[in-house]
C-alpha cells in the first residue's frame, strides 16, 4: 500500500503530468468555448429574424432571375439558347433554417463531444503513461526503487495500477466537468429537451467506454515505454504506428484494393468503440446486387464489442510483454 | 564474528553484440559484521557487477550469495529493508528536489518520513534540499545517494565508489561518517579504487582483479603478506657490494644497487639471501623488509602497475610475477 501511495504521489508531482493535464484542459476549454460561441438558442425572435432574412434572400434571388431572363432575351446563345430553362426559385426552396444560428441540442450533439473528450484524454493518458515509467527507467529512478523493493513484478504492476487509478480519477473529474459544461451550454445556447432516462443511460455507457479508451491508451503507453526503457520508445512507436499504419498502410491497401481496408486503420475501431458501431463501405469492390435496392457497395460493420476485444487483447499483450521483460532482464 | 555478507563462486557473463565478456569468474567475498570493508579493484574488474548481482539487479550465471545469513536473491525482499546501497554513479529523477526524492523512497519502503531531514542534515544537504536534483553538482548527487542509502537505517551499507566527485572536505567528511556509522554497529562495504581511502578507514579488504579475488583479510594482514617481497640488504663495511649483488643476480634475484646497500625486489624468501651470501663468507649486517603501502600491493596483485613505454589497456593484466626464492 505504501508503494502504491508513493507512486500516485510521484505521478501527480511530476511537472510533465501537470503540463499535459493543463494542456488537455486548455484544449477542452477551447472546444467548449468555440461550441458556445457558434451556437445560439432558438427563440421566437431569432426565428422571426431568420424568416425575414430568408424572405430578403428570396426577393434577391427573384431579382437575379429576372435580370438573367432579360439578358437571355438579348443574347440567348450565352445562356445555351434556351431561356425557358431559367426558372425563378420558389419561396419554400429557401428555408429559414439556413439563416438560423444552430442551437446546441444536448441529446443530439453531446455524444460527439464525449468522443472528443475521450480521444483527447486517451492521447494525454498515452503520453503520461509512457513518461511515467519511461523517465524512471531513463533516469535510473527505477533502479533505485528496485533497491528498495526488490520485487520487480510487484513494483511494475503497482506503478501501473497507480497510473490507471490516477487516470480514472482524472477521467471522472474531467468527464463530470465536461458534461456539466455542455449542459450549461445547452441550457444557455440550445436545448436540453428529450433527455429521457434512456438517453442518460446511453450517455453514461458512452462515458464508460470513453474511460475504457483512456485506460487502454495509458496502459499501452506505459507498457511500450517500459519495454523500451525510455519515454521516447513509446512516443516513437506511436508515431511509427500512425505513419506506417494510418498513412502508409491506408495508401498501400487502397491501391491494392484490399477489401475493407479501413479495418486495418485505427479510427474505424475507435469510432466503433465510441459510437457502438462503425460501417465500412467498400466502393472499390463489385457491388452486391439485390432486387429491392439495386446495386449496393458491400459494407462491413465493426461493432463496439469487436473493438473492445481488440483493445483488450492489444493492451494485455503489451502489458504482459512489459512484465515479462522486466522479470528477466539485467538492470544496468 | 558473524558474516554479514558471503559470496562464493560468483560468475557473471555479459552477452553482447561483440561476443561474451566474463565480468566475474568465480568470485568469493566475506564481510564480517561491524567492519568497514574495502572492496578494491581496478576499473572494469567487476566491483559494480558484484554489487549489482548481490542486490538483485542482474542475474548471475552461477554462485551463491547470502546477506545477513539469508540466501539471496531468494530472500532479497526480506533483507532489502536492512541493506542500504548505492550502485555506481548516483542516478535520480532530475526534476524532483532532494527532499521529494527521499520522501518518495521513504514512502515506497515504508520508512518514517522524519528520517528525511535527519539524513539530509547528516550528508550536509540540508540547505539545498528544496532544489531540483538536476541542478546539483556530482558531489552533491553523491551525497544525496548516500543519504538515500542511510534512510532506512540499514544494518549493511553498500557504497560503490562513494568518493567519486567529492571534494577533499567531502571525502574527509565521508570518512568520518563511515567511522561513526561503523561505531554505531553498522557494517559498511565500500568499493573504491582510491587506495589511500581504504587504507585509512577500512578494517579489512577484498581485492578483485579480472573478476577473481586476489587477496582478502585485514588491511595489516594483506600488507604483511605481500610486503616481504622487497628487502633492503646492507653488508658489513668494506665488503664488495657489487660482487655480492652479482652473486644474487646469478641466482635470479632482481637487484637494485644503491650507494651503501642494495634492494632485492623479488625476495619471496629472504632467508635465501643470507644463505647464498653466507656460503661465500659474506655476512649481512641488515636485512629489512621494505614496507609497501596498499598501492604497491594492489598494483602487484592486480597486475596493473604501469610498464615503461606501454599504454596499459583496461582489461590488460600482467602475469603476476611469482616471488623469487620461494
Ligand atoms: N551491461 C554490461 N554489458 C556488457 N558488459 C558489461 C556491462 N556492465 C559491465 N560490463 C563489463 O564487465 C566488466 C566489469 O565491469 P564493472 O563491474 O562495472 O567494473 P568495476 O565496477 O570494477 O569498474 C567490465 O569489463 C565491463 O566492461
Ligand atoms: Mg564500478
Amino acid at each position: 500500500m505504501s508503494l502504491f501511495r508513493a507512486e500516485t504521489r510521484r505521478l501527480s508531482k511530476r511537472r510533465f503530468t501537470k503540463f499535459f493535464v493543463l494542456l488537455a484542459l486548455l484544449v477542452l476549454g477551447l472546444v467548449a468555448g468555440g461550441t458556445a460561441y457558434t451556437h445560439e438558442r432558438t427563440t421566437d425572435s431569432t426565428r422571426a429574424a431568420a424568416e425575414a432574412e430568408a424572405d430578403q434572400e428570396y426577393q434577391e434571388q427573384l431579382r437575379y432571375a429576372d435580370q438573367a431572363k432579360q439578358e437571355c432575351q438579348k443574347d440567348p446563345s450565352s445562356f445555351g439558347g434556351n431561356c425557358e430553362g431559367l426558372v425563378p426559385p420558389t419561396r419554400d426552396q429557401i428555408s429559414s433554417d439556413q439563416f438560423l444560428t444552430p442551437q446546441f441540442d444536448f441529446r443530439a450533439d453531446f455524444p460527439v463531444m464525449l468522443t472528443v473528450w475521450a480521444a483527447l484524454l486517451a492521447l494525454v493518458a498515452f503520453v503520461i503513461g509512457a513518461s511515467f515509467v519511461g523517465a524512471e527507467w531513463n533516469s535510473g529512478g527505477m533502479m533505485n526503487l528496485l533497491l528498495w523493493r526488490p520485487q520487480r513484478l510487484r513494483v511494475l504492476s503497482t506503478k501501473l495500477s497507480a497510473l490507471l487509478t490516477w487516470l480514472t480519477g482524472l477521467s471522472v473529474l474531467t468527464g463530470a466537468a465536461w458534461t456539466g459544461l455542455f449542459w450549461l451550454i445547452a441550457t444557455l445556447r440550445g436545448t436540453t429537451a428529450r433527455m429521457t432516462p434512456g438517453a442518460w443511460q446511453s450517455l453514461g455507457l458512452n462515458g464508460l467506454r470513453g474511460l475504457g479508451l483512456v485506460l487502454v491508451a495509458g496502459a499501452i503507453g506505459f507498457g511500450v515505454a517500459s519495454i523500451g526503457r525510455h519515454t521516447a520508445a513509446a512516443l516513437g512507436a506511436a508515431i511509427g504506428v500512425i505513419v506506417v499504419f494510418q498513412f502508409g498502410l491506408a495508401i498501400v491497401l487502397s491501391l491494392a484494393r484490399v477489401k475493407f481496408y479501413e479495418l486495418y486503420l485505427l479510427p474505424a475501431w475507435i469510432g466503433a468503440w465510441m459510437n457502438k458501431s462503425y460501417e465500412i463501405i467498400d466502393y472499390s469492390a463489385p457491388c452486391d446486387y439485390s432486387a429491392v435496392n439495386g446495386c449496393e457497395a458491400p459494407t462491413y460493420t465493426v461493432t463496439w464489442q469487436m473493438a473492445g476485444v481488440l483493445f483488450a487483447a492489444v493492451s494485455i499483450i503489451i502489458v504482459g510483454a512489459s512484465m515479462w521483460t522486466i522479470r528477466s532482464r539485467d538492470i544496468t | 564474528m558473524t558474516a554479514v555478507l558471503e559470496i562464493s563462486g560468483l560468475r557473471k557473463t555479459y552477452r553482447g553484440r561483440k561476443g561474451v565478456r566474463k565480468a566475474l569468474d568465480g568470485f568469493d567475498m566475506v564481510v564480517e559484521a561491524g567492519q568497514v570493508h574495502g572492496f578494491l579493484g581496478p576499473n572494469g574488474s567487476g566491483k559494480t557487477t558484484t554489487l549489482r548481482t548481490l542486490l538483485g539487479l542482474i542475474k548471475p550465471n552461477d554462485g551463491r550469495m547470502a546477506i545477513l545469513g539469508r540466501p539471496v536473491p531468494r530472500h532479497l525482499p526480506q533483507v532489502a529493508r536492512q541493506v542500504g546501497a548505492i550502485v555506481e554513479s548516483p542516478q535520480f529523477f532530475g526534476n524532483f528536489s532532494a527532499e521529494t526524492t527521499l520522501s518518495l523512497l521513504a514512502d515506497a519502503g515504508g520508512v518514517n518520513k522524519l528520517r528525511v531531514p535527519a539524513v539530509l542534515e547528516l550528508v550536509g544537504l540540508r540547505d539545498r534540499s528544496k532544489e531540483r536534483v538536476k541542478t546539483y553538482s556530482l558531489g552533491m548527487k553523491q551525497r544525496l545517494a548516500v543519504a538515500s542509502a542511510l534512510l532506512k537505517e540499514p544494518k549493511l551499507l553498500i557504497l560503490d565508489e562513494p568518493a567519486n566527485g567529492l571534494d577533499p572536505g567531502g571525502i574527509r567528511e565521508m570518512r568520518t561518517l563511515m567511522r561513526d556509522l561503523s561505531e554505531s554497529g553498522m557494517t559498511v562495504l565500500l568499493s573504491s579504487h582510491i587506495l589511500g581511502e581504504i587504507q585509512l578507514i577500512c578494517d579489512s579488504v577484498t581485492i578483485i582483479s579480472a573478476g577473481r579475488r586476489v587477496a582478502a583479510g585485514s588491511v595489516s594482514d594483506v600488507l604483511a603478506s605481500h610486503t616481504s617481497s622487497s628487502v633492503r640488504v646492507r653488508l658489513e663495511p668494506g665488503v664488495d657490494l657489487n660482487g655480492a649483488a652479482d652473486l644474487l643476480r646469478a641466482a635470479g634475484a632482481a637487484i637494485t644497487v644503491e650507494k651503501d646497500h642494495f634492494t632485492v625486489g623479488n625476495a619471496g624468501n629472504p632467508a635465501q639471501i643470507t644463505k647464498l651470501l653466507a656460503e661465500r663468507q659474506i655476512y649481512v649486517s641488515e636485512l629489512t623488509p621494505i614496507a609497501a603501502d596498499l598501492e604497491d600491493v594492489f598494483l602487484q596483485l592486480t597486475g596493473t602497475a604501469p610498464v615503461d613505454g606501454a599504454n596499459r589497456q583496461v582489461d590488460q593484466v600482467a602475469a603476476s610475477q611469482g616471488g623469487w626464492g620461494q
